[in-house]
């Protein structure tokens, strides 16, 4: 397959950046989209031009590090797919590529396609736990969790954290991420005495780091790789109101 | 953990994204209602001139014992003016919070993601703000109707449409009106908490129907008009 390949190359933070022409001529359909920049990036080291840096780690869909929105899509066109798993074949021989970072103001580029995405675990630090004294775990049969709640806490605990939904966001809004983190220990019995205040505290954190505000557009959801629910943000939601009205504080 | 020091409820709502929409919810729920109230008045106007009247001039006598002379239409006006106030209010400050969430856009247009509905509230609430102030002059005060203020309603609604423009205009604000409401319902009920995966797809349905059937309720009023079914 043959690629025009336009990808954002900023050097620094505080860089200008730009969309930068490279031409692939030699990718193959079963690569996957990671590998094709892989080539591109032996290339560039071979024409002693700085490779384009990106964040991966895992390769296999689970670790939520491969950033980049493809075609103006975060994740690019295959839904439920992280970019790591998307392979070449879902392109065209002669295909022109746009590749830029997530953009947003919480998520600031730190070079090319990598961005600083620890503004999640500013909200994850705000609430996304259960406080626990360590020790000997106790038997897992204690507590019952009856079977709608476990497969819903668990459907919700799946999102790895990538950052799509803000990317994709027209508002710019970490919603379903902050969502996924309140439903699945807001459903659990675990979860249950910090769940007024985890999900207030993790709301203000995510309103405080210039996340946008969600208006239930949707977009998060068509792009999640985890196909995190969109009524996520409804227990959200249902777990603030009812704890701004109930004066939950947790001072 | 320390949580924000906003003891009071006020400004614990209005201090976060969710209590602003929570906000928008209830105010968007009041005009709903209203907004139902109104098309079935307007539906009066195939009864002819004297139900249409008198329908009118009821607005401006109910409860008259206790509120007076319009008592309650200016109570109901009242209501509907802070709930405006406080729609746009949240909704200019999500606007801009939004506007702040992201400075720098992306260089390939995003692909179409989430509702078109849901995409053009924003300008499509500023359409229906514009509309409603045209829509008061109009048949309210009379300011820019042909026939002026002190006329039949009826007769005024008909010398209103009767110029192709503003029947056109009406038309294409309440199809805005109606795709504000398919998104609005759908996510207030959202905003509530009361959506859940299994009824996602039927709260939506539900809040198109609604918006269609409020969309056609008012549409036909100027179509009447304009095909002489109503004259």
């Amino acid at each position: 397959m043959k690629l025009t390949l336009r990808i954002w190359r900023q050097a620094s933070p505080d860089a200008k950046g730009k969309m930068k022409k490279y031409v692939l001529d030699d990718v193959e359909p079963d690569m996957s989209f990671l590998e094709m920049l892989d080539v591109l990036n032996e290339k560039l080291v071979l024409d002693d031009e700085d490779p384009v840096s990106f964040d991966h780690d895992c390769r296999e869909g689970i670790c939520g590090s491969c950033a980049m929105v493809i075609n103006g899509t975060a994740h690019g066109p295959q839904k439920n797919t992280t970019t790591c798993q998307l392979h070449m074949r879902h392109f065209a021989d002669g295909d022109t590529i746009d590749i830029e970072p997530w953009r947003a103001k919480a998520f600031p580029v730190i070079k090319d396609l990598v961005t600083d995405r620890s503004a999640f675990d500013e909200i994850i630090k705000a609430g996304g736990y259960i406080s626990v004294n360590t020790g000997s775990a106790p038997e897992a049969h204690a507590i019952p969790v009856d079977k709608v709640s476990a497969d819903d806490a668990f459907d919700a605990a799946t999102c790895i954290g990538c950052g799509a939904c803000v990317a994709a966001c027209p508002n710019g809004s970490s919603m379903l991420f902050t969502s996924a983190k309140v439903t699945h220990l807001g459903l659990l019995p675990q979860g249950q005495p910090e769940r007024a205040t985890r999900a207030i505290n993790m709301l203000a954190k995510q309103d405080e780091l210039d996340f946008g505000g969600c208006t239930n557009v949707g977009a998060c959801h068509e792009v999640c790789p985890k196909g995190i629910p969109l009524a996520s943000i409804a227990q959200l939601n249902h777990d603030v109101l009812g704890a701004t009205l109930a004066g939950a504080r947790s001072d | 953990m320390v949580i924000s020091p906003q003891r009071n409820i006020v400004s614990r709502t209005w201090g976060t994204s969710v209590g602003k929409k929570s906000v928008m919810a209830v105010t968007g729920g009041i005009f709903l209602l209203y907004v139902i109230a109104h098309m079935i008045g307007n539906l009066k106007i195939f009864f002819g001139i004297e139900t249409f009247d008198a329908y009118s001039q009821h607005l401006r006598e109910i409860g008259e014992a206790i509120f007076g002379y319009e008592g309650v239409l200016w109570l109901i006006r009242l209501v509907l003016v802070t709930a405006v106030v406080l729609h746009m209010w949240a909704a200019f400050s999500l606007w801009a919070r939004a506007k702040k969430a992201r400075p720098i856009g992306y260089q390939h247009r995003q692909s179409w993601q989430g509702s078109y509905a849901a995409r053009t509230m924003r300008w499509g609430g500023v359409i229906i703000a514009l509309f409603v102030i045209w829509h008061i002059l109009d048949l309210t005060t009379g300011t820019v109707n042909p026939l002026g203020g002190d006329e039949s309603a009826y007769l005024k609604l008909v010398a209103s449409f009767d110029r192709w423009y503003v029947a056109l205009f009406y038309i294409v604000a309440v199809v805005a009106l109606g795709f504000h409401i398919a998104h609005g319902l759908w996510s207030a009920i959202q905003t509530f908490g009361a959506n859940s995966a299994l009824k996602q797809h039927a709260l939506k349905t539900f809040s198109y129907v609604v918006a269609a059937a409020i969309t056609i309720g008012f549409a036909i009023v100027p179509l009447s008009v304009m095909t002489g079914l109503v004259r």
